[in-house]
């Protein structure tokens, strides 16, 4: 034992907390670079003050308009339009998470073989890559105006955002519990249902919730390019100048995400 | 002979050789602990008898049949005849005790069947007899990780036996447990063994627990075996030769324990 030569006391007085970055050099280039590239950055940035001075006097009377919201004048316009919104959310997050499964499946490292993993993963890239406008152009484009087209950008969104997480979660399971029913002989179909499926179903369950709740915000924007849903009846009164309308149109759909969010998060604190 | 193994080979594709041409046999209704150094290739050679891990040569004979010929169905249904139980037990932890139970017919009903849990009445009833017999009835509708440590390993038990099971793998069934429930888990697997005529390759860590409950005790170090005889002639020596040198004089069952141990063995 060198219990006797050892000084502990000198050795908490010289004790330091391991830092973030191990290596000096390295650490005080990383922090003079941050701030070096803040400070470059602050000094580009040019500011023409007196047309933000205008502006804001523009964008006072702009938000006047607003006011008193108008719920009764193109009531059934809104009505309609919040109706197919809704329409599409729903369609197109079942759609997507139906598609979405055999895409998780394929793309979970520890189920697919890698050909497999690698075509799948492929997919869940395209469909992140591109933001739903963009979707939504081309399918315009494809289809015409009106709500199938914003339909399937949803669908084709949730699978890529539905696809990667689920992955990732199917990745995680704890292998034991899909090795104790491989081995009673099961099917690679009851192996999923059974030992994969218990584990993930919280999680799929959360997501879908969540993911509903960003399609309805998604579908109100779809509809500036033409995709259908409450976006076209909006879109609809900011070009007929008629901002009371518009108004009542983002008071609905405020509401409602705020609705949608509260069920959504509700329902995952339930599954947990 | 229920289980002929035969030069069986695992090389994993790190390069590690686990298991190095292994000859065993095992009749029927004998119970075997399989011990040895972590690492020495244990779990590796059950789990190349079922087939969870590919063996990389050799050939596994279960019953006269070439499991290592098998294609993935017929596999498959041969799996249905090898129980197995783990050492962290490996419920589907959101499952209920009973869901958990009835997997182990997994191999025997259709998905759809199983998907709805559409499961035979006599299967249902086996469920809860075996249930019944390990004291468990009263939690058939818990799920699975409201469980303690010795209830969840009692229903991983009763899950192999759902299978209808020749033989048993069992991979370090008392890993987890205290000194006491892991007597009675070992107790109740010998027991059900001779209840049922069913022989059990048990991976074990604790030389004084295999020494009690197995008669024959095969030691394995760096894939091979080193020891294979019945648990009375476990030596010193034997242990030295399967674990390293260590002073091995209060490991080894004392003799006046071993008429006890015996009883408690049949």
């Amino acid at each position: 034992m060198s219990a006797t030569t050892f000084d502990a006391a000198a050795a908490a007085r010289a004790w330091r907390p391991p830092p973030l970055i191990a290596t000096p050099w390295l650490r005080y280039a990383v922090y003079l670079g941050a701030l070096a590239y803040a400070l470059l950055a602050v000094s580009t940035i040019e500011v023409n003050w007196t047309r933000a001075a205008e502006g804001v006097e523009r964008a006072g009377r702009f938000l006047g308009g607003f006011f008193p919201p108008d719920f009764i004048t193109k009531r059934s316009d809104i009505l309609e339009g919040l109706l197919e919104s809704l329409t599409m959310t729903v369609v197109a997050t079942g759609l997507g998470i139906l598609l979405s499964i055999p895409v998780a499946l394929g793309a979970a490292r520890n189920l697919a073989p890698l050909p497999v993993y690698l075509f799948c993963r492929g997919i869940i890239a395209i469909s992140r890559t591109f933001q739903e406008i963009i979707i939504a152009i081309v399918f315009v484009a494809m289809l015409g105006f009106g709500p199938l087209a914003g339909t399937l950008t949803l669908a084709f969104a949730t699978i890529g955002f539905m696809a990667k997480l689920i992955a990732e979660d199917i990745e995680d399971i704890q292998a034991s519990q899909a090795e104790a029913v491989r081995a009673t002989g099961s099917s690679w179909f009851q192996l999923l249902a059974w030992g994969v499926l218990p584990q993930v179903r919280p999680r799929l369950i959360g997501l879908s919730a969540y993911r509903l709740d960003i399609n309805f915000r998604e579908s109100a924007v779809l509809g500036l390019v033409g995709a259908g849903g409450i976006g076209d009846t909006l879109n609809t009164s900011f070009d007929r100048y008629e901002f009371d309308t518009a108004a009542a149109v983002l008071i609905v759909i405020i509401v409602i995400v705020l609705a949608c969010e509260y069920a959504s998060g509700f329902i995952r604190r339930k599954v947990q | 002979m229920l289980l002929t193994i035969e030069g069986l080979t695992k090389r994993y594709p790190t390069g590690d050789l686990a298991l190095d041409k292994v000859d065993l046999q095992v009749p029927a209704g004998q119970v075997m602990a399989l011990i040895g150094p972590s690492g020495a290739g244990k779990s590796t050679l059950i789990r190349c008898v079922n087939r969870l891990v590919e063996p990389s040569a050799g050939r596994v004979q279960l019953d006269g049949v070439e499991l290592t010929a098998l294609g993935s169905a017929a596999l498959r249904r041969a799996r249905r005849r090898m129980g197995m139980i783990f050492q962290e037990y490996a419920l589907v932890e959101r499952l209920t005790v009973m869901e958990n139970v009835l997997s182990g017919r997994l191999g025997y009903v259709g998905f759809w069947a199983s998907w709805f849990r559409r499961f035979p009445r006599k299967d249902v009833e086996e469920a809860f007899r075996l249930l019944d017999r390990v004291g468990l009835a009263h939690m058939a509708d818990k799920r699975a990780d409201a469980l303690s440590g010795g209830q969840r390993q009692r229903v991983g038990i009763v899950r192999a036996l759902m299978q209808d099971p020749k033989l048993l793998l069992v991979d370090e069934p008392t890993a987890s447990l205290d000194p006491k429930t892991s007597r009675q888990i070992m107790r109740l697997i010998v027991e059900l063994c001779a209840e049922r005529g069913l022989a059990a390759i048990i991976n074990i860590h604790d030389v004084a627990l295999a020494q009690q409950f197995a008669r024959r005790i095969v030691g394995l170090r760096a894939g091979r075996i080193v020891f294979d005889g019945p648990a009375e002639e476990l030596r010193a020596e034997a242990l030295t030769d399967i674990y390293g040198e260590e002073d091995w004089s209060q490991t080894i069952r004392p003799a006046e324990e071993e008429d006890e141990a015996a009883e408690a063995a049949l």
